[in-house]
């Protein structure tokens, strides 16, 4: 039996009167990639962004229900918000690395910690550049503005800067929509890599993406959940209707 | 050539006219003031005019460094005074206050800019000089009257400047920093600060163009003796108030040497100016 990570209960999002999640019910097991697919508006953004509680700098946001990260629910009122999106990073669609060196970057998040140990610091970023797969690409240009490297260099790096903080959770937001196929293939070797010690959650837009990596995948559809399975379950044998059409294009 | 391109070539010419002849109020005003101010300098020699400590005209001594020394003191006051203030007030309205209360309160410190000059001096001298006086001692018409004063009246550059650079910071940098586990003033002074320094600099040093060029609240509360002050509680005099204060009866040498201190002022300007263009073109083309 896999350990369950993450329990979503009954859990609904708002903007102002507009409800962009509806009642969702499932669970998360760790060190497991979760695919998230769906056509654009069905609120696969929106749930990551609630899991770190990034909805929280929108006006007008709302939840209700529960998502319960190791068992602690993440809207509960002794809840650190800080620290919680220090345990699960999120990686955007756009790469935005921050307007400064590559090595500031992957040491931002450590550094707001106040670990200034230079020593320390240098491993940090080996470590986080390694298991980025980017380390080989940069280890001579630490030094350089972020801004110069390549959009898949780029994400890579936002990838290695979550890493550097130790996180338990990755969440992933589109990461290859902006990237050729070859720095794709890169990030999802990353991604298989990183499956070992974290717990992945991936929104894509590209099934193939999702049949590609994701250990489990969910189909989310107008703020609803419409099936979760395992990948291989939901690519060949939907139970759902909706699911298969929208895997063979109908609509999305 | 068709009727219409002839159209298009007489409002071309005529805008070129127009445009030029804005350029060329400014080239006469600088040609005039270089070839009355300048023969002059020469004469008496660049240094006595630069680094001379007496300014009695009628003796022919024309020194003007405590000028140079005054437009200096205050302008650096105003800045210590007028920078803190208004970053702190920038940041406040762009990134800690409620949208509405921003909206409402930006427009209100742009007005501040639209209160005449000598409107502040007034106030200045009603309240601020006797404040200082009886509490610092000296006259109370002084450098730290001055900077207070024109502390403030830099305030609407600052203010406005600073919002409309770190307003132009990708909400993504916020977003990224804050994933990461950042507090709101930790992304603040660690990514939006530092986005946007370029332009916060050059609303700084317009703010400081403003400072030394303000003639009219500067002459109320200064006190405009020509020496250099020993504290920032004696009175000083700035370049534009030299001007100002003698030009209604100079005449003859004293005249010249009223335009020689025009020429300084112009090129002080002209480096501020310079700098705040190169530093905000550098943001640009990042």
């Amino acid at each position: 039996m896999k350990e369950i990570a993450i329990q979503v209960r009954n859990f609904s999002h708002y903007y102002g009167s507009h409800q962009s999640l509806k009642n969702l019910n499932f669970d998360v097991y760790r060190h497991e990639i979760l695919g998230i697919i769906g056509p654009a508006k069905s609120g696969k953004s929106t749930f990551l962004a609630c899991l770190n509680r990034l909805n929280d700098l929108l006006p007008g946001s709302r939840v209700e229900g529960q998502i319960l990260v190791d068992g602690q629910d993440i809207y509960g009122p002794e809840v650190d918000v800080v620290a919680l999106r220090r345990k699960i990073g999120m990686v955007f669609a756009t790469p935005v690395p921050l307007p400064m060196s590559i090595y500031e970057n992957v040491v931002y998040g450590v550094r707001l910690l106040g670990k200034n140990n230079r020593k320390e610091l240098d491993q940090i970023v080996e470590d986080s550049l390694e298991k980025a797969g980017l380390w080989n690409e940069v280890k001579d240009r630490l030094q350089t503005s972020a801004l110069k490297l390549s959009g898949g260099q780029q994400q890579r790096l936002c990838i290695a800067r979550i890493l550097a903080l130790k996180p338990e959770y990755i969440l992933l937001d589109e990461p290859t929509s902006g990237l050729d196929p070859i720095s794709t293939m890169k990030i999802e070797d990353s991604l298989r890599m990183l499956k070992k010690d974290y717990t992945i959650i991936l929104v894509t837009n590209n099934t193939k993406q999702a049949a590609r990596v994701a250990d489990r995948t969910a189909f989310f559809l107008m703020g609803e959940l419409v099936e979760i399975d395992d990948t291989r379950v939901i690519f060949t044998r939907p139970s759902d209707k909706r699911t298969e059409g929208y895997l063979e294009g109908k609509f999305g | 050539m068709t009727k219409l391109d002839k159209n298009d070539r007489l409002i071309r010419i005529s805008l070129l006219v127009v445009a030029f002849s804005a350029v060329s109020v400014l080239a006469v005003i600088t040609i005039f003031i270089f070839e009355q101010g300048t023969p002059i300098m020469f004469k008496y020699g660049l240094k006595s005019f630069l680094f001379g400590q007496d300014w009695y005209p009628s003796e022919k001594s024309f020194g003007l460094l405590p000028m140079i020394v005054g437009s200096l003191m205050v302008t650096f006051g105003a800045l210590i005074i007028g920078v803190p203030l208004g970053l702190a007030s920038a940041i406040f309205l762009t990134e800690f206050s409620h949208r509405r209360l921003t909206r409402f309160l930006k427009p209100v410190i742009e007005l501040l800019a639209g209160i005449p000059s000598v409107v502040y001096g007034f106030i200045g001298l009603m309240f601020l000089v006797p404040f200082i006086r009886e509490n610092f001692g000296g006259p109370g018409l002084s450098v730290l009257a001055a900077s207070i004063i024109l502390g403030i009246m830099i305030l609407p550059t600052v203010i406005s400047i600073a919002i409309d650079s770190i307003r132009a910071v990708p909400d993504s940098y916020r977003e990224g920093s804050i994933a990461l586990g950042a507090t709101k003033w930790q992304t603040v002074r660690m990514v939006v600060l530092p986005a946007a320094r370029s332009g916060i600099v050059a609303g700084i040093i317009l703010g400081m163009g403003r400072a030394i060029g303000e003639t009219m609240a500067v002459i109320m509360v200064a006190g405009n003796a020509a020496d250099i002050p020993g504290s920032i509680l004696q009175p000083v005099r700035t370049l534009t108030s030299n001007i100002a204060l003698e030009m209604g009866y100079a005449s003859g040498e004293h005249r010249e040497a009223l335009f020689a201190t025009g020429v300084i002022l112009f090129i002080i300007i002209m480096i501020l100016n310079t700098i705040a263009n190169l530093t905000s073109a550098r943001q640009k083309k990042r």
